[in-house]
């Protein structure tokens, strides 16, 4: 079933087989722990690639800025360099990387094949212990080349931190632009480090909200393009558009169950929003919600047990978590302000959520019974936040008083490393992709 | 503490002094009572630009309610009233919110708003046949600074006529 979602999402085809170059992973002696408190990022030498013509180097530039990104690594400038190296097949003078307190290398060859496809190989050395800690090989496209870079990024992440990396993934936007009274919404896809920017609707109809399929080449959001505002689902190979169920009223705020066969969300009911979801191969749709309230933002719990989603039923917009069926559900935010956009983390730990208090609005998590409430992130206006895959960093978005309009931001679970993530025009509504497989 | 942005706000006031130095010229005659005499318009009673400037077209509400305020319970009171008069008209409410809420529950109050503002004309007689109603959460503001004087603006919901015989 994954492999020919692997084809999807690649929009072009492309082989990538791995190999490992020789020797034994050693054992670590550079590590990350990942879950201290306040890490110091690994000093790491990432020298060019070796090429005939500049991808190698434009490959391993997209590897360090990717580490780099993540805040837990930080690449030396190719200034203090050394040793220069020129055949990545002997091992390097570890002297001279310790010298320039270089506590992991990587270097990397890229050659053409014959079939025109790229080899990129690179090797990940341990400069203290003197042992290589890996050492693969990809075959692709020239095409692919900025993927096969996230791919060996996650490599090494992995390697070094024991987590899964999250650097091989896409995010879906709605990318707006226009004066604010007339924003023009147009739904968009790219890579994780804001590349490979790619338009799927035109701008015509608001759109809002897209969430990725966890299983398929697919997103559900929300359209305006009819009389009434509903939620559909697009096909991103195909531009496809199908409408979700056949509710009578609007629909919205949706997102896919774990196992990609249910899509839940909101039905507007006269003064009341109820949610509700739709089995997508046999069109059944429940109720789960039944109040004289707004309950909407619904997400699943990773193991599709359990929901959690937002409701004014107690006056104010609060966080409550009820069975993936429906039932009574229970109150989780007791602090002082009101709560939204709830998301459960992909890890199942913590549930990351909007929060507004004293005119501000935060990008917080807790733990899914309510506890241990931490706000990441505080400002004029926060909202929204999509986790990574490995459930180790946010995105959400975020517009400062008087800029014009809104911008992707990722802050990681610990509240630091906050970076914007850079698009050609606004941009609101993220949601991140699993890893590509 | 906020920015106070002043732009906007010295706009309305040229155009409403456009406005009236225009309508100035225009007639002589003294200041009618009838609002729908008011001279700002060249209306014809029955149109959409009567409903719009001598009826109102749309009521506001406070941070995060639906409940009609008394100065909106007025306003609709007269466009039950025009309404009813002029039955050939359908109508679509739209209901909208102001930026400081997150888009789904913003969608939703919205959508609130315009109900409420519907049932309650219905309650006044008009046929609920004619009404239909649509959130656009805050995803269409009128004003656009980023203080309370626009925020208040845009909680709203605004009665737009469909062609007689819609």
């Amino acid at each position: 079933m994954r492999k020919p979602t692997l084809r999807l999402i690649a929009f072009v085809t492309m082989a990538m087989t791995a190999f490992a170059l020789g020797g034994q992973p050693a054992r670590a002696l550079v590590e990350i722990d990942i879950n201290k408190g306040n890490i110091e990022p690994l000093p790491i030498a990432i020298t060019d690639f070796i090429s005939s013509d500049g991808i190698g180097a434009q490959i391993s530039g997209v590897v360090a800025a990717d580490l780099q990104s993540s805040g837990l690594f930080a690449p030396i400038g190719k200034g203090a360099f050394i040793e220069k190296v020129s055949n990545p097949d002997v091992a390097p003078r570890f002297e001279d990387w310790r010298v320039i307190n270089a506590q992991a290398l990587v270097i990397g060859r890229v050659i053409e094949e014959g079939d025109g496809r790229l080899r990129a190989e690179f090797r990940l050395w341990d400069t203290f212990a003197g042992e290589q800690m890996l050492g693969e090989q990809f075959f692709t496209n020239r095409d692919n080349w900025r993927r096969v870079a996230h791919i060996i990024a996650d490599t090494i992440y992995q390697r070094l931190t024991g987590e899964k990396g999250y650097f091989d993934t896409r995010v879906v936007f709605v990318s707006e632009s226009g004066p604010k009274d007339r924003r023009v919404k147009k739904l968009a896809i790219m890579d994780q480090d804001g590349a490979n920017v790619r338009y799927l609707t035109r701008g015509d109809d608001i759109v809002l909200t897209p969430r990725f399929s966890p299983t398929r080449q697919e997103i559900t959001y929300m359209d305006f393009a009819g009389g009434e505002p509903k939620v559909y689902l697009l096909q991103l190979e195909t531009g496809q558009r199908e409408l979700v169920g056949d509710f009578p009223g609007m629909t919205f705020s949706p997102r896919f169950s774990p196992d990609g066969q249910q899509v839940i969300m909101s039905l507007q009911q006269g003064g009341n929003a109820n949610i509700y979801s739709m089995d997508l191969r046999t069109r059944r749709t429940t109720r789960l919600t039944n109040s004289n309230a707004i309950d909407t933002s619904p997400s699943f719990s990773p193991d599709g047990s359990r929901i959690v989603f937002e409701s004014d039923r107690g006056g104010r917009q609060q966080l409550y978590v009820m069975g993936a069926g429906g039932g009574e559900p229970q109150r989780i935010s007791f602090g002082n302000g009101s709560y939204s956009t709830p998301v459960w983390s992909p890890r199942g730990d913590l549930i990351a959520f909007t929060k507004q208090s004293g005119g501000q609005f935060s990008i917080g998590v807790m733990r899914p019974d309510g506890s241990g409430e931490r706000i990441l992130t505080t400002g004029f206006h926060n909202e929204g936040p999509t986790w990574a895959p490995n459930g180790r960093v946010l995105m959400f978005f975020r517009e400062a008083a008087g800029s014009g309009g809104p911008q992707l931001f990722t802050i990681d679970l610990t509240g630091r490393n906050e970076r914007a993530i850079r698009t050609p025009e606004f941009g609101s509504d993220p949601a991140w992709s699993p890893l590509l497989e | 503490m906020r920015r106070i942005p002043t732009a906007p706000i010295k706009l309305i006031a040229i155009m409403l002094v456009a406005g009236f130095a225009v309508t100035g010229c225009a007639s002589k005659k003294p200041l009618p009572n009838n609002p729908g005499e008011l001279g700002l318009n060249n209306a014809a009673p029955g149109t959409s630009q009567d409903f719009t400037v001598n009826v109102g077209d749309r009521i506001f509400f406070d941070t995060d309610s639906s409940a009609i305020r008394a100065d909106a319970q007025q306003t609709l009171a007269r466009q039950a009233q025009w309404l009813n008069q002029y039955p050939n008209y359908s109508i679509t409410i739209e209901g909208h919110a102001d930026e400081r809420g997150t888009r789904e529950y913003n969608i939703a109050l919205g959508a609130r708003r315009a109900a409420a503002t519907r049932d309650f004309l219905a309650a006044r007689g008009v046929n609920q046949a004619r009404i239909r109603t649509i959130s656009y959460g805050k995803e269409r503001p009128v004003a656009t600074c980023d203080d309370i004087s626009c925020w208040s603006q845009n909680r709203r919901a605004v009665t737009q006529l469909g062609g007689p015989g819609s």
